[in-house]
This record gives structure tokens, C-alpha cells and sequence, in this order.
């Protein structure tokens, strides 16, 4: 696997809370569930994809996790098209 | 030796951590078990009016433009009884800088925490808010961290959610991405111990005395537009400080219009389910934090809540998701505006409210806000089919939160629903009860209670008698 250069923009991710140490008042389909965190910021040092890294953020912490996304982007839409929508407001159904 | 960091461990410092990141001691407000000062709590901040528009005037806040929207009144009027459909006004708060009126919140605590010589800035929040804070906190020099619930435990994000993630990032803010659970708290917690930034909280006096700007605004434009007040002001409601902000400015600008509540109804659905993160369409303005917030104010990450919304509340509508959405693509057809689907709840309670009242009365909604990708009435029904939630048109009413969403076939579809004000004022009482049995009230404590209810002591006494 190719290494990562450091100073990439990646993604960590960090279990917080193992299902054992969540908090007493979460409903049960969420208990069974580890408490994950996710943050991006630059690879401080040359590592492999998986491999424990640290990254500094945005705000300049240090933060260490599982490496997890390189290059991490947003591909959020509008959707697929909800034909349902098309006919409101044209006036017929006014 | 380094902390304990479990979260029996960190929710015990919660106080000490909560003292020291806004500088605000709480403590001195006390005036009985269940009573505390807070008007005084809410002037000690010090800021007149004229000072919050001096600031918010600093980083794009505020006068922002208010519309009458002609051809959704005149629709309304058609279904309506006759004389009936009354004038429905929005106020565009999409055009303060971050594109919703989150803005007027964050503005005074950007301002407090660099006059105090805090490095940056926080707030745990998976809505407008965190958008707001980062956009302030980049005006004005200062480092920003927001926490954010933003997937399942499958790794899927709410298309809104990650929206909203992804407009903080684009203010330079560090964006703390996590799972669902109330544990965002505990990890607030942590994140101001380490870094001693400030705690932008939505609920500090800070938050609110910023949204009562809008309340003054409004009632100005009202009177400038048609030579009168408002006769009712919808707000959509979730933790309060919208509600309560905004009826302060209305109060300070002398006007007396009804003050109304609409939530989005996801009642069915558990806010802190794995399951139901994915399965609801709306992430704010819903009854999830709506109801238990008016009920009991006091559950949040201060110790005393500034926004206290039945003080203010005249009436309280619920609408469900199915109506919004609807109302949301005749905004975009009927007035050629497009805005976001959780910003148009009140508009939604509006079209309901309008055919109940005159032709000669007027509503004024007074928010909306920024749409775009993910955060799109578009993006929220396909996420919810491919999450096998029903969409079709029909009878709104017939949707089942976490099934179906039903979109309404007709204008006249549109109905709301009024809440009953007395129960949830006894809701109130019963949760104020739990704190501290009502034979030990004091007398000062009782006043409290009743005025946190917008009610008096002879009312006090009779609900007294039902809980």
C-alpha cells in the first residue's frame, strides 16, 4: 500500500466510548454501539492508510486515531429527483 | 498524572469546566431551591439594545429584509372561509452572514469571548448554530472547534447534518464529527477543559439578548410596511432561544402581538436512537427538543437557561413533516424563493394559522434559511426513501413518523395543530415538582414558577391541584 505523505488532508477516526463506558441514559439500540468521532487535519508525519496517525486540526490541536479517509471531500446532493414535488404550485391544486 | 477522562469522571467537573469557559458565575443569581433572577441575569450582561446592533452591525448581522408574501396569502385566501386568510409576512434571516438567524445568537458570544482574550471558541451543535459560531468566530480572529452529531453507527450521515458540517469547515472551524448519542456533551466537556476556549452556548444570556434584535426589527418593518404592529409573530421553535429572544424585542419595541410556537411533530421517533437518527427529516425545529425544552428549561449545557419559553409563549402549533415540505416547494413556485425546509416550520404554521383569522390581520414569520445541497426539501425526502421511508401525496395526517412521509395533495391540506397550552404548563409544574415537592416551595419560588408559565399565583394554586 502507498504511504501518505506527511501534510495531507486526512480524516481520523477515534472510538471514544466503548459500548460498556456510554453514558446510563442512551436507549438500548444505541447502547449496544461504540461512541465513534471523526475530524480531519493535516498527517504530521509519512504513514500507512489504517495505521494509528496524529493530525493537526483546524484549530491547531494535535489529535491521534485510526487513519481513516485521505483527502476527505463532501459528495452531499439535492437527491435523486422526488417526482412528487414536480407538480406543486402550478396552480391546479390550488 | 493525567485526568480521568471516563464519563462518570468528566460529567463530575462539569461546573468547575462550565465556570471557567464563560466566565459567568451562576450562583448569583439564586433566589430560592427552584427561583433565580432572571432578568437580572439577562441585564447583567451588560449590553442595551443599541449596543447588540452595534455589534451584530460589526459581522453581518442583522437588518435583513422583510417580505409580504402576495401570492401564498392570496392562495391561502382561496381556501379559506370568507374575510378569512389573513397578510403572511417573512422576514429573510437567510441574508445575515452565515444564512440563518443562528447569527444573531453566536454574535454577542464571538464579541464576549475576544473581549475577554479567549483563543477561540465552541458550541456542540448539529444545527445553523455551529455555521454561526464559525462564521463569527472567523470575523473576528478567533479559533473554532464545533461538536457535531453527524452519523449512525453504519457511518451515515444525515444530508443535512453533513451539510451543516461541511459550511463550518468552510469558516475555517475544526469540525468534531461523532455518532449519536447525548455523549456530544461529554465531549464538549473535554474539549473546553483542553483548550480553554469559550463556550459558545445557545442558552447563555449572551445567546439570547442577540436574538431580541430580531423581535425589534420585525415590529420597526411591520409598522413602516402598513402603518400597524403585527397581530401574531410565528417562531419556529426547538431549545427556545428563538422564541425567547425574539418576544423580548417585541416586548422592547412595545409590541403586543401573539407570540406562537410551531415545532415539526416526530413524536414516535427517540432523539437519541441509532436507529431513528436516520429517519427523521428534519434535525431542529422539531417537537424532539420543542416539548421537553418548553417544559423544562433546565436541561441544557448551563446551568440556568436564559431562553425559558413559556414566559413568552401564546400558543403552540405542530405541523408534520409532510405539510413543510410542501409549504417549502409553494415558497419556491408561488414566491420564487428558495429556502430550507426546517427554517419554513413556521411558515407552515403560518399558511394554518392565516385561515383562521381575519383578512385584515397580519402574521409575521420571522426567520428562513439557507438552503443548498443535503439541506434541501429535495435532498431530505430522497435520503428518506433510500432510508425506506414511504414518500407519496395524500393526506398528511396519515404519515407515520420513521414510515411514511405524506405530502399533502392541496393547499387546504395544510391544517396544524394546536397544542394545549394548559397541559404543557402542567408538564412544567410536574417537572418543577420533581425537583422539589410544591408544599416547599417558597413564596419567592412559587412567584418564579408561575411567571416561567406566563400565569399568576390564584392560577398556581388550581394546577397545583392536578399534578
Amino acid at each position: 500500500m502507498n504511504q501518505v505523505k506527511a501534510g495531507t488532508w486526512v480524516e481520523i477516526e477515534k472510538t471514544l466510548l466503548t459500548p460498556d463506558q456510554r453514558a446510563p441514559q442512551v436507549p438500548e439500540d444505541t447502547r449496544h454501539t461504540p461512541y465513534i468521532m471523526k475530524v480531519a487535519g493535516f498527517l504530521t508525519a509519512d504513514a500507512l492508510y489504517g495505521e494509528t496517525v496524529t493530525v493537526k486540526t483546524m484549530s491547531g490541536r494535535l489529535i491521534s486515531g485510526t487513519l481513516n479517509v485521505i483527502r476527505p471531500h463532501y459528495t452531499h446532493s439535492f437527491g435523486d429527483t422526488v417526482e412528487e414535488l414536480l407538480n406543486i404550485g402550478l396552480g391546479g391544486e390550488l | 498524572m493525567s485526568k480521568d477522562n471516563s464519563y462518570q469522571a468528566v460529567m463530575a467537573r462539569k461546573n468547575e469546566i462550565m465556570k471557567s469557559s464563560m466566565g459567568l458565575d451562576y450562583e448569583v443569581y439564586r433566589q430560592g431551591e427552584l427561583a433565580f433572577d432572571y432578568e437580572r441575569m439577562m441585564n447583567d450582561c451588560g449590553f442595551t439594545l443599541e449596543d447588540i446592533i452595534k455589534i451584530q452591525t460589526q459581522t453581518k448581522v442583522g437588518n435583513t429584509p422583510m417580505f409580504e408574501l402576495h401570492n401564498l396569502t392570496r392562495a391561502v385566501r382561496k381556501i379559506s372561509a370568507p374575510g378569512k386568510g389573513a397578510r403572511i409576512f417573512v422576514k429573510d434571516e437567510a441574508a445575515n452572514a452565515s444564512g440563518s438567524f443562528k447569527a444573531r445568537r453566536a454574535s454577542i458570544s464571538a464579541y464576549v469571548a475576544e473581549k475577554k482574550g479567549y483563543k477561540g471558541l465552541i458550541a456542540a451543535t448539529s444545527g445553523n448554530y455551529g455555521a454561526a459560531v464559525a462564521s463569527q468566530a472567523a470575523q473576528r480572529g478567533l479559533r473554532c472547534i464545533i461538536v457535531q452529531e453527524v452519523f449512525d453507527s453504519k457511518g451515515i450521515g444525515q444530508p443535512e447534518i453533513v451539510e451543516k458540517g461541511r459550511k463550518c469547515e468552510a469558516f475555517g472551524a475544526e469540525v468534531i464529527k461523532l455518532s449519536v448519542g447525548p455523549e456530544l456533551f461529554y465531549y464538549l466537556l473535554l474539549t473546553l477543559e483542553e483548550t480553554g476556549y469559550f463556550n459558545a452556548s445557545l442558552y447563555t444570556p449572551f445567546g439570547i439578548k442577540g436574538v431580541e434584535t430580531l423581535g425589534h426589527e420585525l415590529t420597526m418593518q411591520i409598522r413602516s410596511m402598513t402603518g400597524r404592529d403585527p397581530d401574531a409573530v410565528m417562531i419556529t421553535h426547538a431549545g427556545g432561544g428563538n422564541l425567547t429572544g425574539t418576544a423580548r424585542g417585541l416586548l422592547a419595541a412595545g409590541c403586543q402581538a401573539r407570540v406562537i410556537a410551531c415545532s415539526v411533530d416526530l413524536s414516535g421517533l427517540h432523539m437519541a436512537s441509532d436507529r431513528d437518527f436516520n429517519r427523521k427529516s428534519f434535525t431542529t425545529g422539531h417537537t424532539g427538543f420543542g416539548v421537553p425544552f418548553a417544559t423544562w428549561p433546565d436541561r441544557t449545557d448551563v446551568p440556568r437557561n436564559a431562553a425559558r419559553s413559556l414566559r413568552y409563549m401564546d400558543d403552540y402549533i405542530l405541523v408534520n413533516q409532510g405539510e413543510v415540505f410542501y409549504v417549502t416547494e409553494l415558497l419556491a413556485k408561488l414566491e420564487g424563493m428558495e429556502r430550507g425546509p426546517a427554517g419554513n416550520t413556521s411558515l407552515t404554521g403560518a399558511v394554518a394559522l392565516a385561515r383562521e383569522l381575519d383578512q385584515d390581520k397580519i402574521i409575521v414569520v420571522q426567520e428562513t434559511e439557507y438552503t443548498g445541497a443535503g439541506k434541501h426539501h429535495n435532498s431530505q425526502l430522497s435520503f428518506a426513501r433510500k432510508m425506506g421511508i414511504e414518500v407519496r401525496r395524500g393526506n398528511p395526517e396519515e404519515g407515520v413518523n420513521g414510515r411514511s412521509i405524506v405530502i399533502p395533495e392541496h393547499l387546504s391540506q395544510v391544517v396544524g395543530r394546536h397544542q394545549d397550552m394548559e397541559k404543557l404548563r402542567i408538564s412544567y409544574l410536574k417537572n418543577a415538582a420533581k425537583q422539589l415537592e410544591p408544599a416547599k416551595w417558597s413564596e419567592i419560588d412559587r412567584k418564579f414558577v408561575a411567571a416561567d408559565v406566563k400565569k399568576d399565583l390564584n392560577w398556581l394554586d388550581q394546577a397545583l391541584k392536578q399534578i
